[in-house]
C-alpha cells in the first residue's frame, strides 16, 4: 500500500515536471506558431538564474519563484525582437534561428560559467510514507506545477488579457481590425513563455542540477509533450504530461530511468503517427 | 551562353577539380594534412546526403546524424565480430537504409508535417544518443563488440581491399577512397537528380498537392529519397569511423545534427556543390579557430573562439536572417544579374516571342 502511494507520488511528479517544461513552449508555439527550438536553454538559463542570484544571497524561494521568471522573460523579449519578429510565417526559418540562438546560448554559457554541473541543494527535507521516505520537495514542484496550470487557465479564461491572446491565436488579422495590436501581443506572449521557462528550468534545478548542454535533455521531451498534446494549449499539454509522465515513470520503475525516456520518446512517436493533430485534435477539442 | 551549357561547364569544373584534388594532394601536402582532408572529404558525403533530402526532397531532418552514427556503430560491431571489412561496410549501409526507410513510413505515411518531421527526426536522434549512452557496463555487447557507452568503442579494425583481409587501406588509402567516394556521390546525386525520378521529387518539393494530383505518390517518393539520404549518411558513418578507428555516442549528438544544418544553410539549399563548400568551409574555420578543443586559453578572446557552439549558432542565425538562400545561390543570383542585365538589353532590340510562364 504504501509503496502504491510512494508510486503514485512518482507518477504524479513525472507528469507535474514534464507539465512544467512544456508550458512555456506550448503557449510559444499554441499561439505563435513559433517552433522555439532554444526552449531548453531557457530553462538552462532560468537554473543558472536562480543559481546566481542564490549564491548572492537572496532567498532561494525568491530567487526561484520572482528572479528566475524576470530575468528569462526579459531574454525572451530580446530575442523576439531582435531574432523572431523577422520570421513570423517562416516556420522552418524560425526553426532553424532558434536552433542556432540554442547552440549560441549554450556557448555562452559554457564560456562564463565553464562546463561543469552545478547544484541547489533541494530545500525542504524528507517525508515518511510508512515504510518509505521521499523528498519533501517532490510535493512542492506537484503544487507548482498546479499553481501555474491553474494561473494560465484563470489569465486565458476570465481576464480581458487572456481574451485578447485567445483572439489574436484564432485570427490575428481579425483581431488586429478590431483594434489588437498582434505584434505587441506576440512580444508579450512570447515573454510570457519564457518567463514560465524560466520558473520552471529553476524549480527544477535543485532537482537535476544545471550545467550548460541541460537544455538537450529537456527540448525533446517539451516538444513531444506539446506536439502529443495539439493544438489546445492548457488540456493538450496536462493529456500529453499525463500519458507520457505516467509512461515514462512505469518504465522507469520497471527498468532504469534512461529507458523510461526512451519508452516516452518511442510512445510519442507511436502516438504521432496515431493521432497526428495530437490528443486534442480528437479529444477534448473544445478545451483551451 | 545558355543555362543548359553553363551547367555542362560547371559538371565538368567539378570534375577536375575534385580529380586533380584527388591525385594531387597526397603528393603535395604533408600526411597529417592529408588525414585532416580525408575528414572533410567523409563530412561532405553526409552533407551531400542531406542536400539531397532536405534541398532536393523538401524534407527537414534535423537528425540526419542518426543515421550517420548508425553506420559507424554497425561498423564498428560487425568488424569486431566478423574481421574482414566487405560485409561491415555493406552492413553499414544496408541498416542505416532500412532504419531510415522503417522511421520514414512512420512519418510520411502518417502524413506528418514538415515542422513536426524536424522535430521527430530531432526526438529519434536523442532516442539513439540516449540508449548507446547508457550501454557502459559490459553485459551490453553485440557478440564480441562491448558498445562502451559514453566511452565509446576504441580501436577499431582499419579497412581492408574487398574480400582480402591482409591488404589494409593505409592512410593515404583512405584519403583516395573518401575523396573518390565524394565525387562518386557527387556525380551520382546529378545524375538521380537528372533522371525522371529526380525532376518528381523536385516537383514533390514545389508543390506535394499538384504532384499527387498528376498521379504520383508524393509519400512513396520520399520515403525512396528519405532511404537513399539515409545509405548515404550511413556509408559517410561508416568511413568515418575508419578514419578515426573510434566511434562515441557523440556522433549522434545535437551538435553534430546541427552542423549538417549548418553546412547545407551556409552553402545553399538546392544545389549539390553548395552543401560541400559548405562543409568544407566550416570544418575549415572551427578547425582554423581552434574549436575542437574545448578548453583552448584562458583569456576572453580564446574562450569565446575556440567555442565551437557559439560561432556556429552566430553563423546559423546571420545566414537565417541575412542570406537565407544560402552562399552558392546568392552568388549565383548575383552573376544572373549581371549577365541577365545584359541579356534583357539585347532582348529589347530582338523580336523574341514571349515565353509563358
Amino acid at each position: 500500500m504504501d509503496l502504491v502511494a510512494l508510486l503514485a507520488i512518482q507518477v504524479l511528479y513525472a507528469i507535474a515536471s514534464l507539465a512544467l517544461i512544456s508550458v512555456g513552449l506550448a503557449i510559444i508555439f499554441g499561439m505563435m506558431r513559433v517552433i522555439n527550438l532554444a526552449h531548453g536553454e531557457f530553462l538552462m538559463l532560468g537554473g543558472y538564474a536562480a543559481i546566481v542570484a542564490t549564491s548572492r544571497g537572496i532567498s532561494i524561494w525568491l530567487s526561484m519563484l520572482v528572479v528566475a521568471p524576470l530575468v528569462v522573460g526579459i531574454i525572451g523579449l530580446i530575442v523576439e525582437r531582435t531574432i523572431i519578429r523577422f520570421l513570423y510565417g517562416r516556420m522552418i526559418d524560425t526553426m532553424l534561428a532558434t536552433w542556432g540562438l540554442s547552440l549560441f546560448l549554450v556557448g555562452l554559457t559554457t564560456a562564463i560559467f565553464g562546463n561543469t554541473t552545478v547544484g541547489i541543494s533541494a530545500p525542504l527535507g524528507s517525508i515518511q510514507i510508512g515504510d518509505y521516505r521521499t523528498s519533501a520537495y517532490t510535493l512542492f514542484v506537484i503544487a507548482v506545477a498546479m499553481v501555474v496550470l491553474g494561473a494560465i487557465f484563470a489569465v486565458m479564461r476570465w481576464t480581458r488579457l487572456g481574451l485578447i491572446a485567445r483572439g489574436t491565436m484564432q485570427n490575428a488579422n481579425m483581431a488586429a481590425a478590431l483594434g489588437v495590436n498582434p505584434p505587441r501581443v506576440y512580444a508579450v506572449t512570447f515573454g510570457v513563455g519564457a518567463a514560465l521557462s524560466g520558473l520552471a528550468g529553476a524549480v527544477l534545478a535543485p532537482v537535476s542540477g544545471v550545467f550548460p548542454t541541460i537544455g538537450a535533455a529537456y527540448v525533446a521531451k517539451s516538444f513531444i509533450t506539446v506536439i502529443g498534446g495539439g493544438a489546445a494549449v492548457l488540456s493538450g499539454t496536462v493529456s500529453a504530461s499525463a500519458l507520457f509522465g505516467t509512461i515514462n515513470q512505469i518504465a522507469t520503475f520497471v527498468t532504469t530511468p534512461v529507458f523510461g525516456e526512451v519508452a516516452l520518446l518511442a510512445a510519442a512517436i507511436v502516438l504521432i503517427r496515431l493521432l497526428p493533430q495530437g490528443i486534442t485534435g480528437r479529444f477534448f477539442r473544445r478545451g483551451l | 551562353m545558355s543555362g543548359r551549357s553553363l551547367n555542362l561547364v560547371g559538371l565538368v569544373l567539378v570534375g577536375v577539380i575534385g580529380l586533380a584534388f584527388m591525385f594531387l594532394t597526397p603528393r603535395l601536402a604533408e600526411l597529417d594534412t592529408v588525414l585532416d582532408l580525408t575528414v572533410y572529404m567523409i563530412m561532405a558525403i553526409l552533407a551531400l546526403s542531406l542536400a539531397l533530402i532536405w534541398g532536393y526532397g523538401g524534407i527537414l531532418c534535423f537528425g540526419q546524424s542518426a543515421f550517420f552514427g548508425l553506420g559507424a556503430y554497425t561498423y564498428a560491431i560487425a568488424m569486431f565480430n566478423i574481421g574482414e571489412s566487405t560485409l561491415p561496410v555493406i552492413l553499414a549501409v544496408i541498416l542505416p537504409a532500412a532504419f531510415a526507410a522503417l522511421l520514414g513510413y512512420f512519418m510520411f505515411y502518417g502524413r506528418i508535417s514538415d515542422v513536426y518531421l524536424g522535430v521527430i527526426t530531432l526526438t529519434v536522434t536523442l532516442i539513439l544518443f540516449n540508449s548507446v549512452n547508457s550501454t557502459a557496463g559490459p553485459e551490453f555487447h553485440i557478440g564480441t563488440a562491448r558498445l562502451g557507452g559514453f566511452n565509446g568503442i576504441p580501436g577499431i579494425p582499419p579497412l581492408n581491399l574487398p574480400f582480402n583481409k591482409s591488404a589494409v587501406i593505409d592512410l593515404e588509402g583512405m584519403f583516395y577512397l573518401a575523396t573518390g567516394a565524394l565525387l562518386l556521390t557527387y556525380f551520382g546525386l546529378r545524375l538521380l537528380l537528372a533522371s525522371q525520378f529526380g525532376r518528381i521529387i523536385v516537383g514533390i518539393r514545389e508543390n506535394e498537392r499538384r504532384a499527387e494530383l498528376l498521379g504520383y505518390d508524393p509519400r512513396a517518393y520520399k520515403l525512396v529519397t528519405f532511404t537513399i539520404g539515409g545509405a548515404l549518411a550511413g556509408f559517410a558513418g561508416c568511413l568515418f569511423a575508419n578514419w578515426g578507428n573510434f566511434v562515441s555516442p557523440t556522433i549522434f549528438g545535437l551538435a553534430q545534427s546541427a552542423q549538417i544544418i549548418i553546412w547545407v544553410i551556409v552553402g545553399g539549399r538546392g544545389t549539390l556543390i553548395g552543401p560541400v563548400i559548405g562543409c568544407i568551409g566550416i570544418q575549415w574555420l572551427s578547425a582554423a579557430l581552434g574549436a575542437n578543443q574545448p578548453s583552448g586559453g584562458a583569456d576572453v578572446w580564446s574562450k569565446i573562439f575556440a567555442n565551437a557552439p557559439l560561432i556556429l549558432g552566430i553563423i546559423l542565425i546571420a545566414f537565417v536572417l541575412l542570406v537565407p538562400k544560402g552562399l552558392v545561390p546568392t552568388a549565383a543570383d548575383i552573376v544572373e544579374f549581371f549577365l541577365g542585365r545584359r541579356r534583357r538589353r539585347r532582348e529589347q532590340r530582338g523580336f523574341e516571342p514571349q515565353q509563358a510562364e
